[in-house]
């Protein structure tokens, strides 16, 4: 990992780097293969503070890579990774993630209100104590998700959309300042996407920063204000207004995407 | 039979059985969980050739080499079998098989090779145990137990197999919740800054250290049962990881003392005059005791919605 | 002594239990293949485990009908049925309860196991079980073994392999593409079956030379050998068969040269020998040539990105990054780039740029997704389509031509 953005003298720094210095997430010539084929490659990407930002591009395109690359769950072959300025070792409490449903096994023996719980682990550690406090937290955050009637439900028994709820309330309790979420809407019910974009909108409303894997090309104007547009490497970044445009979304897309598919998600905002 | 009897001949090896199946079953929870039961299988046939090593090395039949030896050898192997995966891009299935077979192979023959026959040590024993044998002679009766004479007599199996399982029971205890997180979301538990990857050799060490310790009691084979059949049938009793640690040392401690039962008075029961292998028979009861939580116990089967619905 | 062996000229029952051996490695190789690639390689551990209360009862059998309980076809028989009902039970526990595969052939193999050491206590305490020396049964022992025995090993040996040859096709098939062999009409699950049965087969012809714990390195290890030496799978099944018939011509021959030389381990050190010569040399999977690759990938990353550097005047912060452009002779010590250095950077800059115009051009679509950041663009366009792609980075941004 290369700390010398992090660790530079401040009065030196260039605008550019001031920028990195503060940014909620700076990825820097990050590139991840698995095997012999890069599948991320020279990625640099800085996530605007109290922005919510779409991760977006193909399928196999390295989306969810470079997520796991910037948390450092998959190990890059290159490039750096700061948090708030900080090597990610020493932010990792300022961070909440929440994986792709169906990354766990759900048929594990638990209660939502453990699942819910393990966001709490950072500050309970290994052997303190779960006070009421601690509950009231857990038990709060599966309200915002409207899934406090199910604390106690074994967790194989929700269906997909209230799997994916436990999943953002276990971020919830956590009480990140960096939301980082892979495709949290995929095979959710439309009820639970609402839910969702909710919590997250209020989340950026509380100066939050939201960082989300996605998929579905129709929804990003109406969700997002960011976007990274990616395919193995960065395509675009910046404002949807500026970075989801058709030239960009061909090269990301390519033939994938027909030319009237693009043009009708471009005009949908303009 | 009378009480100085039971303590003398009985007490020690059913105490021994009972403790090798409750230091099992704890790990067992975990590997059963992580699909990886079968490092229990992988762990529990290295534990030969590491013991062997030990006596290779150091020339004498001690415990502590040997359990320093089985777990360097499950470690190895652990190692081996992820660089077979990886390198081959092996599944870790026939990873695991080709590297626990060799090393069996390898113990076996050092074994048959090397001049161990005078001392406590053939391939027999390590495969299928020698509870029979671990007797408290001095003892006379109950007293024996506040008599510091006679105490000192006792097999220091028994002292080894309690103290491992204390630290096995301290291990689960102190890391529960890591090890709770990582089993359940590994990549989640990566950003919480749980060492995921150490935690996992960790419960490899922690369970090749049980297996050798229960080892001398129950062989290397009958070791996965322990390691394997409680945790199972536990998982099929209820939805809570919490109480299935508690129903998989239940379960354990109820296999142990019925297998012993059965191995010493069975045979008498039935009419014969010789008790047949208890190690054997603690088996044989746990799997019995899996075969009736698979058909009967409350959460047999999978939960309603699939992680892709 | 050893090239006596190797030479068949160590007696009848030797040279029998040399040929058995060999065509029982040939078999579990094969068969094991299919297993390995149906990923279900421990199965048979389960499989084999559950051999001995079946050897066992068997033998008890036997006695109480008044015959010799050490009548090897007897027991073989009787292993094999035992190990019917253990593959049974694995395949109705991961099937029926939530347990996985893995749990259900660690339950079965231990349980199994565990009572069949009751039945050989028990056998021990009948007059007739005394010398019964089922114990060979565990780790496989060729000493001292009956003429009828050795006979019995080579033609078990010989009608398994045969087996092999006669069901390979269908085998193939499921293994290789389940989905594909079902549309040509043929019954996975049935094929399946036949699988496990010659696993079986293989098993219980192996009892006697290899021994219930070790056989299953005979149907594992030399498949996952001759997956280091070949991406086809045909071919996998080939060097399958030799080398499990090699580790057991060899392996028994060892083993019959002296006494204290048990037959089960010397066949599967000597596999695994083969194994790990492969593991390491082996050009295409191989430690040594996976390691210099991942070296020479991670020096073509770096190298690249360290250009792009250079050619968009970024600073270079990683060391690996500097400490290659410099070697290459691309930058002065002090990070200034050369000449060269210059050229070089313009080139990949000016690659990236067609990538980024190639990935637009609808046409080219199948080209463009080889873009993984290192492959030439020569590589994947005539110079032809290059010039064309040149020709339209001149025009401004936006304008389509």
């Amino acid at each position: 990992m290369n700390l010398t953005l992090a660790s530079a003298d401040g009065a030196r720094l260039g605008p550019e780097m001031a920028a990195l210095a503060h940014s909620p997430l700076a990825i820097r010539g990050l590139t991840v293969s698995y095997g012999e084929k890069p599948a991320v490659f020279s990625v640099d990407m800085t996530v605007t503070a109290g922005a919510m930002t779409a991760i977006i591009g193909p399928n196999g395109a390295g989306k969810s890579t470079l997520l796991k690359a910037a948390l450092g769950i998959v190990k890059p072959l290159s490039g750096s990774v700061t948090v708030f300025g900080k090597p990610l070792a020493e932010a990792r409490g300022r961070i909440a993630y929440v994986p792709q449903r169906a990354s766990v096994d759900w048929d594990f023996p638990t209660r939502v209100i453990d699942v819910v719980t393990m966001g709490l682990y950072r500050e309970l550690g290994l052997l303190g104590r779960i006070g009421a406090a601690h509950k009231a937290r857990a038990m709060a955050a599966l309200e915002r998700v409207d899934m406090d009637g199910f604390a106690t439900r074994q967790i194989g028994q929700l269906s997909g959309g209230q799997q994916q709820r436990v999943f953002l309330a276990r971020a919830l309790a956590q009480g990140a300042d960096l939301y980082l979420l892979d495709e949290p809407f995929a095979g959710v019910d439309a009820a639970t996407e609402k839910a969702i974009i909710a919590v997250l909108k209020t989340l950026r409303d509380e100066g939050r920063t939201v960082v989300a894997v996605h998929h579905d090309l129709s929804t990003v104007r109406d969700y997002f204000e960011r976007v990274v547009l990616m395919n193995v490497r960065k395509i675009a970044e910046g404002p949807v207004d500026e970075a989801f445009v058709p030239e960009y979304l061909q090269e990301a897309y390519g033939g994938r995407l027909a030319t009237a598919q693009i043009d009708q998600l471009s005009l949908a905002g303009a | 039979m009378n009480t100085a009897e039971f303590v003398a001949l009985t007490l020690s090896p059913l105490l021994i059985s009972v403790l090798s199946a409750v230091t099992c079953a704890l790990p067992g929870n975990f590997l059963v969980l992580r699909r990886q039961a079968l490092i229990g299988d992988a762990i529990s046939h290295v534990v030969l050739p590491g013991i062997v090593a030990a006596f290779l090395v150091t020339g004498v039949v001690s415990a502590w080499p040997m359990l320093i030896g089985a777990a360097g050898a499950a470690v190895v192997a652990v190692v081996l079998i992820e660089a077979v995966r990886r390198l081959g891009r092996i599944e870790p299935g026939a990873a695991m098989g080709v590297v626990f077979t060799a090393m069996f192979a390898a113990g076996v023959l050092a074994l048959e090779q090397s001049d161990t026959s005078s001392v406590h040590l053939d391939v027999e024993h390590a495969l299928y145990g020698n509870l029979e044998s671990l007797i408290w002679l001095d003892a006379t009766g109950w007293s024996s137990l506040w008599d510091p004479v006679a105490l000192a007599g006792l097999p220091p199996e028994l002292g080894r197999i309690a103290a491992v399982c204390l630290g096995v029971a301290a291990f689960t205890l102190i890391f529960w919740r890591p090890l709770k997180i990582s089993t359940f979301d590994e990549g989640f538990a990566r950003t919480l800054g749980i060492p995921t990857a150490t935690l996992g050799i960790a419960l490899v060490v922690v369970s090749a250290v049980a297996a050798v310790a229960a080892f001398d009691a129950v062989g290397s084979i009958i070791v996965i049962a322990m390691f394997i059949c409680p945790p199972a049938a536990a998982r099929l009793m209820t939805d809570r990881l919490e109480m299935q640690i508690a129903w998989s040392v239940g379960f354990a401690i109820l296999s142990a003392v019925l297998g012993f039962i059965l191995a010493g008075y069975g045979p008498l029961w039935l009419g014969g005059s010789n008790a047949v292998s208890a190690a054997g028979m603690i088996a044989t009861v746990s799997g019995l005791v899996l075969a009736l939580a698979a058909v009967f116990g409350p959460c047999r089967t999978r939960s309603g919605a699939s992680a892709q619905g | 002594m050893l090239l006596d062996a190797l030479t068949l000229q160590l007696g009848y029952n030797a040279t029998l239990v040399a040929i058995g051996a060999a065509l029982l490695g040939v078999a579990a190789g094969v068969t094991g293949t299919f297993l390995f690639l149906r990923k279900r390689a421990l199965v048979s551990d389960a499989i084999s485990h559950a051999t001995l209360p079946g050897v066992g009862l068997a033998f008890i059998l036997m006695v109480l009908l008044g015959g010799d309980g050490r009548w090897l076809p007897g027991l073989l028989a009787g292993s094999a049925l035992t190990a019917l009902l253990g593959l049974w039970l694995v395949q109705w526990l991961s099937r029926a309860t939530r347990l996985g595969e893995d749990a259900a052939i660690g339950a079965v193999l231990s349980v199994f196991f565990g009572f069949g050491i009751v039945l050989l206590t028990v056998i021990q305490t009948i007059p007739a079980g005394r010398a019964a020396g089922l114990e060979s049964f565990l780790l496989g022992s060729t000493a001292g073994m009956l003429y009828s025995d050795a006979v019995v090993i080579a033609v078990g040996g010989l009608i398994t392999l045969g087996l092999v040859i006669l069901l390979r096709r269908p085998m193939i098939l499921v293994a290789f593409d389940p989905g594909f062999a079902e549309t040509t009409g043929i019954d996975t699950r049935r094929t399946d079956l036949l699988m496990m049965t010659l696993v079986l087969a293989v098993t219980v012809v192996g009892l006697k030379i290899v021994g219930l714990i070790l056989i299953v390195a005979l149907l594992i290890i030399p498949p996952v050998t001759a997956r280091f030496w070949s991406d086809r799978s045909d071919h996998v099944v080939m060097i399958a068969g030799g080398l499990g018939g090699m580790a057991g011509y060899v392996g028994a021959a060892i083993s019959a040269t002296a006494p204290d030389l048990p037959t089960g381990p010397i066949i599967v050190l000597v596999a695994f020998a083969g194994f790990a010569a492969s593991l390491m040399l082996s050009p295409g999977r191989g430690v040594l040539s996976s390691f210099l690759r991942h070296r020479r990938f991670q020096a073509a990353v770096h190298m690249r990105q360290g250009l792009l550097a250079l050619a968009q005047e970024q600073p270079i912060y990683e060391p690996l990054t500097l400490r290659l452009l410099r070697r290459a002779g691309l930058v002065r010590a002090d990070g200034v780039p050369t000449d060269g250095g210059r050229a070089r950077a313009a080139k990949a800059l000016r690659d990236e740029r067609r990538w980024t115009v190639l990935r637009s051009m609808e046409a080219h679509e199948v080209a463009a997704s080889l873009y993984d950041g290192l492959r030439e663009i020569e590589t994947v366009l005539t110079p032809d389509q290059v010039a064309e792609i040149d020709r339209r980075i001149g025009l401004p941004k936006g304008v389509k031509p």
